[in-house]
């Protein structure tokens, strides 16, 4: 058998393969960061809290309104999203005159309430979600045995990214919000009403939070504790990838679920460290994150 | 990258204010050394451990500007570092303090040179994301005993001469190395090295065009931070006789951030009494039917929508302004 | 030491005996404090269950004993050692309690067990594992009730192997204590003449477990053990039922798993796994008609850690009957020598290390098939006798113990 430094290919192709559903998650995740990063300055800590709420609104549609999977699909991130437009209105915009770090510490206060209060409500174990029977079942792909679910998470969600990252750099609404980033008494003066562009896009963000989510609660527990260890990883991913860089998350999410998958098969006692010490390097080497620019 | 720039603007000024500030000093001190014989010592110690930690927390919020995110990889380290050279080392527990205090000063500096290279937010999430690496190591390495901790470490004999299994000798040991350190905070706030922080603090560039090498000052001031976060973890640790993961993970950096937010930002006494609050309140919902995350997230909240400059910093504010 | 401490307990059962004066209770009630995680990751194995359990174990003596009201106080430790120290000196030194129970989290127990041998106090151990507990650090007055770590990992590794699954391959949680689960095991499986055809290691709180899966179905082993928990066992479980391991014939065993794990796992994801338990509420009439008891308090079934509460604390207040005091080392002594008897555990006793031998059951999960309604998870596979459940106490390295 052929190998490469020890390691058989078809383990390694797994692996990779294995590395890239997991980097389409952080991909995901980071993403809505820097969406919201990018319009509004604010590092979201409830993020992660809010991935955790689209997992358990599919949940709830499930179990107490017999909405499945496909119907989680589409309701779970708009309720996510509006809870998220709730939260900035009421909240969150009365702090945009402030110092930055006050958005973090708001959100990180916002995390903690709803993780304590699923945690409250249905205990810690969490909740069994089943995988929807068109997508039952997988491939032999000679090399491993790929859950259909699986396939399914990769092509969905780099849809979703790239649709994303097209919508906000290549259509009249993404200038528009490009340039409300850039100048927004300048905007609002075309005639375009920037308060409600912010607040919609932090509904975009925090609802694909809440798809990730969804796509989610097959494979993982759904569980009030979900997103608390997550959402660290995919601020250091965002900080690798430069923050509010679109094109920067996507593709430092998907590197660095390659990266973990390659780690896991040489040295998988690191790999939840192997982040943090590209983070590090990175930073080193150039301060402002591989897509990003300085401010 | 001013947090707490509209709070410490009446905080300390001028010398009325200081002799005002060395007075009420004198008092808290008093009750400190009363308090012991009126509430319970065990819990008066872990006051003042946490105390400390906020207030060498606040020295970089309040007095520099940067946000630390991180602070209980420091804390939670030197707590390991004193309870692994008392209890296996048997070092004696002025030296197992001296270890933890220097190693978490180091630790300062190897994160100070990543981190400092950015600020704001970024400099909160990158100190967030070594603080998780840093729970990860303590995690695995054998040394730390993952999740039993390290148990029933002794507190021995402080220079030989006081027996700290006394709870009231123990006390008043800890409330000594508390004072030493918010000594040393007091004299840094006020000394030139302060006023270069907190112009830093108010206007970077500016400080930079003036020819300050401003990065060098950050470094300093975060290194003496992290040190003295490592005082206070490690005291923790003789204080509980134990050192457990718990102090390294990122809802403690949270919990710490919480204490000061809540105290004041940028006031020498607010995370005192941030740090007491909330170490009276985790003690009191321990008994009640409460959810604390929910509770310490609510508090959280409201500091942060209507309550920006703490408790300390809002009494500060309505003082009559003397001398203005 | 133990002579002595024997001798001293005869002496003062003795006198206790010549004299027969009223029951000497200790400021005339029996407080007991459950200290549990109420909000973190234990709080649905322990938590207000337990509390609940151990008010049905007082109940049962009219909340009352040798003369004395029964009173129960809760705490939640938050899963922070320093927060279940600090109650427990504040409980025993402020509080007027006498004995402490439950205690998840190995870090929080060893902690508690520290401050309950200095002070004398009774300390009724269900919720933590670690062996320590009645090993190095074992304590007169400490009672390791209900599981432990080796009887999690060495009683599945031998049942299993006496099943004829003798290649094992383990996913094993990178600290102390996964190490610590694989190692018994492995000691188990290779004393029987079985082999290890390798083991991955992961870190703490891993979502994803495809890839260490993966490693462990190419490994070609007939068990594939867990050892790992909570969290990471629920999310391992469930990957593995969705990369088709366990229909490929490799079975899954838990080395640490309680059946609120199930319960949140379902059916359709654990079915087949196997693994030990101490308890299960569907043994017979007692352990049923108690389990809905519980059920009509709690709106769930207990498990073991909850069960084992009420087993330990009634197990005390007999103890302080029969020994007409608090005075914790008589009621300690007391504890050694009566047997155990109740829905928990037949015929169980109290070694001298502090552990409670009872049998322990090797159990599979049901297919959804096979499962008549909620919580009917389990089939019992065997019944591990008491003796070869438990590390024998010569071997623990607890000083008690000659």
């Amino acid at each position: 058998m052929v190998s490469l430094l020890g390691i058989p290919p078809q383990v390694l192709f797994g692996q990779l393969l294995l590395g890239l559903i997991n980097g389409s998650f952080y991909a995901l995740l980071s993403l809505g960061l820097a969406v919201i990063f990018g319009m509004l300055n604010v590092i979201n800590f409830a993020h992660g809290a809010l991935y955790m709420v689209g997992a358990f609104v599919a949940w709830l549609l499930l179990t107490y309104a017999g909405v499945g999977y496909w119907g989680a699909l589409v309701v779970a991130p708009l309720v996510v999203g509006l809870l998220g437009i709730a939260l900035e209105k009421s909240m969150l915009s009365r702090l945009y005159k402030l110092d930055h770090l006050y958005g973090l510490l708001l959100t990180f206060g916002l995390a903690l309430i709803l993780e304590g209060a699923f945690r409250h409500q249905y205990g810690v174990s969490g909740q069994p979600y089943p995988i929807p029977d068109a997508l039952k079942g997988g491939q032999n792909l000679g090399f491993m045995f790929l859950p259909n679910y699986r396939a399914w998470v990769v092509v969905a969600s780099l849809t979703i990214c790239f649709g994303t990252w097209f919508a906000i750099e290549r259509t009249k609404l993404g200038a528009y919000l490009r340039a409300a980033t850039e100048n927004p008494t300048l905007v609002q003066a075309f005639g375009i009403n920037v308060p409600v562009m912010v607040s919609l896009t932090y509904g975009f963000g925090v609802a694909l939070a809440g798809l990730a989510g969804v796509l989610a609660a097959p494979i993982y527990q759904v569980s009030p504790l979900m997103g608390s260890n997550l959402i660290i990883i995919v601020f250091a991913v965002v900080v690798i990838g430069g923050m509010g860089s679109i094109l920067g998350a996507i593709v430092t999410g998907l590197g660095l679920g390659l990266l973990e998958g390659l780690t896991k098969v040489f040295y998988p006692e690191a790999s939840n460290i192997v982040v943090f010490v590209v983070m590090a390097i990175v930073l080193l080497i150039k301060p402002a994150g591989l897509f990003g620019r300085e401010r | 990258m001013s947090v707490a720039s509209n709070s410490t603007h009446v905080a300390l000024r001028g010398p009325a204010r200081g002799t005002g500030t060395a007075m009420i000093a004198a008092a808290l001190l008093l009750v400190a050394v009363a308090a012991p014989f009126v509430l319970y010592p065990v819990f008066l110690m872990k006051v003042l451990c946490f105390a400390l930690f906020a207030c060498a927390f606040n020295l970089l919020i309040g007095f520099a500007g940067l946000l630390s995110f991180g602070h209980a990889a420091f804390f939670g380290s030197a707590a390991y570092i004193a309870a692994h050279t008392v209890k296996v080392w048997n070092w004696a527990p002025e030296f197992g303090l001296i270890a933890a205090t220097a190693v978490a000063g180091l630790m300062g500096l190897v994160f100070g040179l990543i981190a400092i290279r950015r600020q704001g937010i970024y400099f909160a999430m990158i100190t967030l994301a070594l603080s998780q690496m840093v729970f990860f190591l303590a995690l695995q390495l054998p040394f730390t005993h993952g999740e039993d901790g390290i148990q029933g470490v002794p507190r021995g004999t402080l220079f030989g001469l006081f027996d700290l299994n006394q709870p009231l000798t123990m006390y008043y040991a800890v409330l000594a190395i508390f004072v030493g350190g918010f000594a040393l905070i007091w004299r840094t706030v006020h000394s030139p090295f302060g006023q270069v922080l907190k112009a830093i603090r108010e206007n970077e560039p500016r400080a930079v065009s003036l020819g300050y090498r401003t990065d060098r000052y950050k470094l300093v001031a975060f290194v003496l931070s992290a040190s003295l976060a490592g005082l206070a973890g490690g005291t923790k640790a003789l204080v509980f006789q134990l050192a457990s993961l718990t102090d390294v993970t990122w809802q403690m950096s949270g919990e710490v951030v919480l204490m000061t937010l809540l105290g004041g930002m940028g006031t020498l006494f607010g995370p005192v009494v941030g740090a007491g609050l909330v170490v009276t309140l985790e003690s009191y919902l321990a008994s009640t039917s409460l959810p604390v995350p929910v509770v310490i997230g609510c508090i959280f909240v409201v500091c942060v929508l209507v309550f920006r400059r703490g408790i300390v910093g809002e009494l500060l504010a309505r003082l009559p302004k003397r001398g203005r | 030491m133990r002579t002595l401490l024997l001798a001293g307990t005869a002496l003062l059962t003795l006198a206790g005996t010549a004299i027969p004066a009223a029951a000497q209770v200790s400021d005339n009630v029996i407080r007991i404090g459950v200290l549990n995680d109420r909000s973190g990751i234990y709080a649905d194995l322990a938590g207000e269950g337990s509390a609940i359990a151990a008010r049905m174990a007082a109940e049962e003596f009219g909340n009352k004993v040798a003369g004395a009201p029964v009173e129960i106080v809760v705490a939640d430790h938050q899963n922070k050692a320093d927060i279940a120290a600090s109650k427990a000196r504040e409980w025993v030194d402020t509080g007027g309690v006498d004995v402490i129970a439950d205690v998840p989290n190995s870090a929080a127990a060893l902690a508690v067990q520290g401050i309950t041998k200095d002070k004398k106090r009774i300390f009724l151990m269900s919720g933590p594992g670690a062996t320590a507990l009645t090993g190095a650090q074992c304590s007169p007055y400490g009672f390791h009730w209900t599981y432990d770590n080796y009887a999690m990992a060495a009683g599945t590794g031998r049942a299993l192997y006496e099943q004829g699954k003798k290649k094992w391959f383990f996913v094993t949680a990178d600290y102390a204590f996964g190490q610590s689960l694989e190692e018994e095991t492995t000691k188990m499986v290779k004393s029987l003449g079985g082999t290890v055809a390798g083991a991955v290691r992961h870190p703490l709180g891993t979502a994803d477990f495809s890839s260490f899966l993966l490693q462990a179905q190419g490994s070609g082993a007939d068990v594939i053990g867990l050892a790992n928990a909570g969290g990471d066992t629920v999310n391992a479980v469930k990957q593995a039922a969705e990369f088709g391991i366990t229909q490929s014939g490799q079975s899954l065993a838990g080395l640490l798993m309680f059946i609120s794990d199930v319960h949140a796992l379902g059916l359709q994801a654990a079915q087949g796994l196997m693994f030990t338990e101490g308890f299960y509420w569907d043994m017979d009439d007692q352990t049923r008609d108690w389990s809905k008891k519980f059920e009509a308090k709690a709106g769930k079934k207990p498990t073991m850690v909850q069960a084992g509460v009420y087993s330990a604390v009634k197990h005390y207040l007999k103890a302080v009957e029969a020994a007409k005091t608090d005075d914790a080392d008589k009621v300690a002594a007391k504890m050694r020598e009566l047997p155990v008897e109740d829905m928990f555990a037949r015929k169980g006793k109290v070694a001298a290390n502090g552990r409670m031998f009872h049998d322990m059951y090797l159990v599979q999960v049901k297919t959804p098939a096979e499962s008549k309604g909620p919580w009917d998870y389990y089939k019992v596979v065997k019944t591990i006798p008491a003796d070869t459940a438990f590390m024998d106490p010569k071997q623990s390295g607890c000083p008690l113990v000659k």
